[in-house]
């Protein structure tokens, strides 16, 4: 046995039992997760069926995975056509490259990769899913589960983040018309429930506007998402800009450096780096307020996990759907809150 | 002579073809549906029996199969057909803003909605009502027997004051035990704490499923509201609201008649029937009057069957949830499901 390993075993013991005070504590706490933990696992593991196409097969009398099982597809694609699936496969992988070689990149190439990133995903993205131009069309009723909740929660941020920052350099603006429509913008959708926007969007909108112009429910959805996080991601980066010291901006501008070039050069980069916790923190909270489209009827993972309960052949599996749905929606936020702190630590160096 | 009589005949079709023209009244949601060439169909976004996706993500339902029978007298083809699943927010502001042709989502029927909210409805595809759960050993057939007994209910809700008021009128003593939500009600019940349960007769149908042992427990098919669900349209092209109305009616007709899915082909050849006849398109040239081919109800009994066929299928005996008949039985067989006849 190697000698860091005892110290660590014994520094263990000094932080749980050292005082009887802090043994007291520990067994009381251990205790308690046992209470949740031991049955939890029962339920879900040890009990569980995870073979088996019908509730029949499920007689352990825990967790009955194979409602899971049967309707994984949905789970993952909604009522996406199976033989189609790759497709929001293929733009998943896609985005996940297009960042990691922008992340990757040299230095010099960072800026333009980026940019350029920034505008072919999003549109490789809505090809690649919803077809046209040589692929078969996917209409946006059959998106859904997972693939859906991924879908809104970028394209929402790519609409909020762009306009958060402009809005929050607009709020900082020595014009004062500038100055007075990022204040009204931002205090507007920030005053507004969410659930009120989603509904209006998609209820009031087609009820008002002129008869054959129809603008997909899905984008609607997505866009008024958008605008209301994007008043949330102004404030954020307000938090930023705010904790910046004048003087930077000041000696930028006596270094002959225009307005934007102040902003692109020395501002923003600090003024994000201050802010990346809270913005991360808003798309963390977008995630999850995705679930709101259910209102609309719009089936993201909660949304069809909710829907499948309605199978007669599936009815009372509450326990298992949102199980399911809620531990992927954790993983999703939490590794996301992971990768947002290396990233801190990282540019802190 | 001859020619007088040739020039005469002529005539006569002419007006008669012109009088028919005039008769088809425009129907501008039907133009659409064709030139879209599918139908639009609001429906629940998941209620077990009437309206849900399946495994492989079809929708299926009592609700679904009205909206097939529909497309499969329009186009022959009941699959020509797309659900919009809506919330109970959206389903009305949804058909109003004409991003469905029919609503088929179990709404109620009532006075307030037809006179304010600008839709029509046509006709019933299901009786509803709220009616009790017991354990068949306890013997009770139909709600009166409850006296003594008690029932679990949500606080607060719709079915307790029904419940409570339906008693009281009736002088019957019966504990009503509240809890805050259906479903500990619901628990509660089925551990053995009230007598009864209180609820809609398909959403009964759907809890029944959850209980420990459905099949020690019988719905009460009397109900004691009366809240009849069917297909929704919006005011206006009265061709439409005929077509929505019939084709409801038709599998309700079918069903009376003895035509099946299955015997449709021969009833159509060989029935001396005339009213199954004109049913199916065999006489009468019912489906041109509406602007529909005539073989409309002939399509749609033989790709989705007649209203029983779909009623076992979908929440009947040969579904999970089991539902009897009940109020949705035949007039002839002592339900309340009826439909004019087909002259």
């Amino acid at each position: 046995m190697s000698a860091p390993a005892t110290s660590s075993v014994s520094l263990w013991r000094e932080r749980l039992l050292g005082t009887p005070f802090t043994a007291f504590v520990t067994v009381v706490l251990a205790l308690a997760i046992a209470w949740v933990a031991v049955p939890l696992i029962r339920w879900a593991l040890i009990d569980a069926t995870f073979r088996g196409t019908t509730r029949a097969d499920c007689t352990a009398g825990g967790a009955c995975w194979v409602f899971i099982r049967a309707r994984f597809g949905q789970f993952m694609y909604g009522f996406y056509p199976a033989d189609q699936r790759w497709r929001p496969d293929l733009a998943g992988i896609a985005f996940v490259l297009g960042i990691a070689s922008v992340v990757l990149a040299p230095q010099r190439l960072k800026l333009s990769l980026g940019l350029a990133m920034l505008i072919i995903l999003p549109l490789l993205g809505i090809w690649l899913i919803g077809g046209g131009f040589g692929l078969r069309p996917v209409e946006t009723r059959d998106w859904g589960g997972l693939m859906l909740t991924l879908f809104i929660s970028i394209y929402a941020s790519l609409i909020a983040i762009p306009l958060g920052i402009l809005f929050a350099l607009g709020r900082q603006s020595e014009l004062r018309i500038v100055r007075l429509v990022s204040v009204i913008f931002i205090e507007f959708w920030r005053g507004v429930p969410i659930i009120a926007v989603i509904f209006l969007a998609s209820l009031l909108l087609p009820l008002i506007m002129p008869g054959g112009i129809d603008i997909d429910r899905l984008a609607r959805a997505v866009i008024g998402l958008g605008l209301v996080i994007a008043a949330y991601m102004a404030e954020a980066v307000r938090g930023g800009l705010q904790a910046l010291p004048k003087g930077q901006r000041e000696a930028a501008t006596a270094l002959g450096l225009t307005y934007w070039k102040a902003t692109g050069l020395i501002v923003l980069p600090q003024a994000l780096r201050i802010s990346l916790p809270a913005m991360t923190n808003e798309f963390i909270a977008l995630i999850k307020n995705t679930t709101l489209v259910l209102v609309v009827s719009i089936l993201d993972l909660l949304g069809i996990a909710q829907a499948s309960l309605a199978d007669p052949n599936w009815v009372g599996m509450n326990m298992e759907a949102y199980a399911f749905s809620g531990a992927i929606y954790w993983l999703i936020c939490f590794g996301l809150s992971r990768w947002s702190r290396s990233l801190e630590k990282r540019r802190r160096l | 002579m001859k020619i007088r009589t040739l020039v005469a005949a002529a005539a006569l079709a002419s007006v008669g073809s012109l009088a028919q023209a005039q008769q088809l009244a425009p129907s501008p949601t039907l133009d659409a549906v064709k030139a879209r060439g599918h139908l639009e169909c609001g429906v629940h976004l998941g209620l077990p029996g009437f309206s849900f996706a399946n495994d492989k993500g079809e929708w299926t339902g009592l609700d679904v199969d009205y909206c097939r029978a529909l497309a499969a007298a329009i186009f022959g083809d009941a699959s020509k057909v797309k659900y919009t699943p809506t919330s109970v927010q959206q389903r009305w502001p949804i058909l109003q803003s004409g991003q469905v042709d029919v609503l088929a989502r179990n709404s109620t029927i009532t006075f307030s909605r037809n006179a304010t909210l600008g839709l029509n409805f046509q006709g019933i595809n299901f009786y509803e009502g709220q009616t009790f759960i017991v354990r068949k050993s306890t013997g009770v057939k139909e709600a009166e027997g409850l006296d003594g007994a008690s029932v679990c209910v949500a606080a607060g809700s719709t079915e307790e004051k029904n419940a409570a008021d339906w008693f009281r009128e009736r002088n019957l003593k019966v504990t009503i035990t509240n809890f805050q939500k259906n479903d500990d009600a619901i628990a509660a019940y089925d551990a053995g704490r009230c007598d009864a349960y209180t609820a809609g007769v398909g959403a009964l149908a759907g809890q029944r499923i959850k209980l420990k042992a459905p099949d020690d427990h019988i719905i009460l098919t009397k109900p004691i509201s009366n809240d009849p669900q069917g297909p929704v349209t919006r005011w206006g092209d009265e061709r439409w609201q005929l077509i929505v109305r019939w084709v409801l009616n038709g599998t309700i007709a079918a069903e009376m008649l003895g035509v099946t899915s299955k015997n449709v082909d021969e009833m159509k050849a060989s029935s001396k029937n005339s009213e199954v006849r004109r049913l199916l398109g065999a006489e009468g040239g019912f489906g041109e009057m509406m602007g529909l081919p005539n073989d409309w109800m002939f399509k749609a009994i033989k790709q989705v069957g007649n209203y029983g066929e779909s009623y076992e299928r979908t929440v009947g005996m040969a579904s999970p949830l089991k539902l009897e008949r009940g109020q949705n039985q035949l007039w002839v067989k002592g339900g309340l499901l009826f439909t004019p006849p087909f002259q």
